[in-house]
């Protein structure tokens, strides 16, 4: 009976052995990522930085250079005009306005006014103008949403399994989230609250495929009770492959038509969770396990270098 | 282990079946629906904004405006409370929360103080009395202050947001807006839901206004065009065009006010066709109102709102009835308005509007179906995989996807809960997640079965051995998504909810139900050799 595999069956790929170059490609990936959130930075959407955002739709296809024109002489700063979906679709942007909230509503009213005018037949189909304050605050609401997660994540896995686990994680996670910043610096993608969204979702993806290797390096630790941790690491990575890249397959073939046919909204989402299942599924393997490998040499195999000196050394008579 | 009691099957087909008698409404016609018990035709879900289409406002409530009042209204009624009790100052001047009076003799700073402690209003306390004064009033030489404290501070603030939300609600009702949310968010604002409305400006208009009506008496010897207002009055804009002329000098004192008003409608005048409004006041604005006209006809009488004079005709008979008509050059929409406006009251202090985000019915309508035919695909896509990858188990699993999503959607409807645009992502990622327990489980029985374990053995061992697993994985990110639903706003709310309850709901179908589905299989059957 024909069955799909990932893997085959009974593989022994030796994962420990290219430790040090997945931890040192990793550290650099997300160095760099840092290195681009503070230069040149994130695109920030009006959800974190205010300002106006009008989704409009024109009876013909849409002439963008008078747009522009008219727009920018509407003197509200920069005007970025971008189109998708169709021809007839436009986006509009604009910064936020000087002044306090409520301009944000003004110019908002005055441009719905102009382009009623200009191109008569138009609907705008979305509006959204946020305000200094709101903006404010979405983004701490946001920033904290993504520390919180992290230290509930140290907690949980900290209680649930040996404190090497609980750190090997965190470090990983926070190597991912770094990396998944440094993907909305690279693109140039609008970083709102969906992408928070997106990170936690990622964070959460991640957190749950290192569980279930760790679930099964902790089950190993007690059946394999004299083998070095570096061959049981590795062994048990191999074990839960299939499970590894099954789940990020079926993972990635459900977040697929979001990224195809999600809108404007929702592709951007779908296509940073992508992303984010190779990232995860690679840090389990490569960053995750090292980690736990160095912390864990001496401490998790409790009598692991004696035994490996000197066999008799076992109590048993 | 592998047998399950009689009533264990049977509890779990009834969840499903009731799971699906629950989610069903959600699918049928209006016609059906109308048809059907309330109880059950309202088992539906909530469809955002983002997906009907209509308006999300923020708006927040000028404190500053409020504590403003306050105190313009402490250095009138000080000034009065002075002059009673004989007590010479030589000015009253107001600050950001109180007011200083420079006396003239330091010697009556008792006598102020006790005279300023009159003004206070008590807050708190029951029927029998207790509560405490909202002014503080220290003396320092020769300047009394009156300072609002700080309880006094939030009680204002409560009370105007709670009036602020009531008028807003009255004002909302009168515009025909079905099903609208108005809700207290934080100290000092209120977010407003408007579902199927597309152009907001209306309403923003309706809430932008105060409507704060004073009717006050005109000061006819002084110039509105000096520039300075004479001591106890102001220089009031018109809001009239045309010949009226372009401002007033109106007396602060407030003869008549907006809220004694009973009623409020549009009309039109018979003999001229102009639009007007006419207004009913209760008894005591009645008799306020006769008694003011009956002593100065013959002069002009200014209805003031929100600081614009809309009118100041001239008052030619006492008027008893208490009922009277505003004019002022309205078109019919600015006089309906204004009906609206006073038959709803005033608002404690201005609103602004801090985000507004609106959706267009048809862009909703685009997004339902985009995400209706990403979650087919989605379905479909993983379905195809677990098949390929795992026969007949894998179809199982595919069963209890199908089931998980139709569980999902009761658990959304029976809350009414409110799916929105990333709420759609969330069902298409718990897709995904949710066939991850059947993955650990199914790649377990395979490890079993290659030990060389038996048919029901290595059933057996697949679950329990991997139900920690799936436990683990599981609960991390329904924490995660805990955290986003509590910190998150609008529609990512959504997406925390379906996430949760797919996964949570995972649970069931992919260990329960699943395990229910291969134990009566594998009893019916008796392979020899496990289809993974």
């Amino acid at each position: 009976m024909f069955r799909l595999r990932l893997v085959p069956d009974n593989t022994n790929i030796q994962f420990m052995r290219g430790r040090h170059a997945g931890l040192i490609v990793s550290a650099f990936l997300s160095i760099a990522s840092v290195v681009l959130f503070f230069y040149p930075g994130l695109n920030y959407g009006i959800d974190f930085r205010g300002g106006i955002v009008i989704e409009a739709r024109t009876p013909q296809a849409a002439d963008f250079a008078s747009l522009r024109h008219t727009l920018t002489q509407l003197n509200m700063g920069q005007v970025a005009l971008q189109e998708f979906g169709s021809p007839q679709d436009v986006l509009i942007r604009l910064e936020r306005q000087p002044g306090d909230d409520a301009a944000q509503q003004v110019a908002a009213d005055k441009v719905r006014a102009t382009l009623a005018q200009e191109i008569p037949g138009t609907t705008v189909r979305r509006v959204e103008a946020v305000g200094a304050s709101v903006s404010g605050e979405l983004f701490f609401n946001g920033m904290l949403a993504l520390g919180l997660a992290l230290l509930a994540m140290l907690v949980y896995i900290w209680f649930r399994f040996e404190w090497q686990f609980g750190f090997g994680a965190i470090v990983t996670l926070l190597l991912d989230v770094t990396k998944v910043v440094g993907f909305y610096a690279i693109t140039g993608m609008q970083f709102n609250l969906t992408a928070i969204a997106a990170i936690l979702t990622i964070m959460g993806y991640s957190t749950n495929d290192k569980v279930v290797v760790y679930d099964r390096m902790r089950e190993n630790l007690r059946i394999y009770k004299k083998m070095p941790l570096r061959e049981l690491i590795d062994r048990s990575i191999n074990e839960t492959l299939n499970r590894t890249l099954g789940t990020s397959m079926s993972t990635l073939l459900s977040i697929l038509p979001l990224a195809f046919f999600g809108g404007e909204a929702l592709q951007d989402f779908g296509i940073v969770l992508i992303f984010g299942i190779f990232l995860a599924t690679s840090s389990s393997i490569f960053i995750a396990a090292p980690i736990l490998l160095f912390l864990g040499e001496n401490r998790l195999r409790r009598n692991a270098p004696a035994e490996n000196a000197a066999p008799a050394a076992n109590p048993t008579p | 282990m592998l047998y399950f009691p009689r009533w264990k099957i049977f509890l779990i087909v009834a969840i499903c079946v009731l799971g699906t008698i629950l989610t069903l409404p959600n699918f049928f016609s209006r016609e059906t629906l109308s048809a059907l018990p309330s109880w059950y035709a309202h088992s539906r879900v909530n469809l955002g904004l983002d997906l009907r289409g209509g308006s999300h406002l923020l708006l927040e409530v000028d404190m500053g405006a409020v504590i403003r009042d306050r105190v313009e209204g402490l250095v009138d009624s000080a000034r009065t409370q002075l002059r009673n009790d004989n007590v010479g100052y030589t000015a009253i001047n107001p600050g950001d929360r109180g007011i200083t009076v420079q006396l003239r003799d330091p010697a009556q700073a008792d006598t102020a103080v006790r005279a300023l402690r009159q003004l206070a209003n008590t807050i708190g306390g029951g029927p029998l009395g207790g509560g405490q004064p909202d002014l503080e009033v220290t003396a320092n030489g020769g300047s009394v202050t009156a300072r609002l404290s700080e309880i006094a501070l939030r009680e204002r603030a409560t009370q105007a947001i709670e009036q602020s939300i009531e008028i807003v609600r009255r004002r909302i009702d009168e515009t025909g807006v079905n099903e609208p949310t108005i809700a207290r968010q934080g100290a000092d604002r209120i977010l407003v839901q408007l579902p199927g409305v597309e152009d907001p400006d209306r309403v923003k208009r309706l809430l932008g206004t105060t409507a704060k009506m004073t009717f006050r008496l005109v000061d006819m010897n002084a110039d509105p065009s000096a520039g300075r207002a004479p001591p106890g009055t102001d220089i009031l804009p018109s809001a009239e065009g045309g010949r009226a002329q372009s401002a007033y000098v109106i007396r602060k004192k407030v003869e008549v006010d907006g809220a004694n008003l009973t009623n409020a409608t549009a009309g039109s005048n018979p003999q001229t066709g102009e639009w007007v409004v006419n207004f009913e006041f209760d008894s005591i604005g009645a008799r306020r109102f006769a008694d003011v006209t009956r002593a100065n006809v013959g002069r002009p009488f200014a209805i003031v709102l929100d600081n614009k004079v809309i009118s100041a005709p001239v008052i030619r008979e006492p008027i008893t009835g208490g009922r009277g008509q505003i004019s002022g050059s309205f078109t019919a929409a600015d006089a309906n308005d204004l009906a609206v406006l006073l038959r709803a009251g005033a608002l404690p202090a201005p609103l602004k509007v801090i985000e507004e985000r609106t959706v267009g019915p048809d862009l909703g309508a685009d997004s339902i179906r985009a995400g209706l035919m990403s979650v087919g695909i989605g379905f479909v896509l993983v379905c195809a995989y677990m098949i390929a990858a795992y026969g007949l188990f894998g179809a199982f699993a595919c069963f209890a996807l199908l089931v998980n999503t139709v569980l999902t959607l009761a658990a959304l409807s029976l809350l009414q809960a409110t799916l929105t645009l990333p709420g759609i992502a969330g069902v298409l990622l718990s897709l995904g997640l949710a066939v991850d327990a059947n993955i650990l489980i199914n790649e377990r029985i395979r490890e079993e079965t290659k030990k060389g374990r038996g048919v029901f053995g290595s059933v057996e061992a697949g679950f329990s051995r991997a139900y920690s697993t799936i436990v683990d994985a599981n609960l991390t990110t329904a924490i995660k998504m805990a955290i986003l639903f509590v910190l998150g706003t609008g529609a990512i709310k959504g997406f925390a909810v379906t996430i949760t309850f797919g996964i949570l709901i995972s649970l069931f179908t992919a260990t329960v139900l699943v395990r229910l589905m291969m134990v009566s299989w594998l009893r019916k059957t008796r392979p020899a050799a496990l289809p993974v």
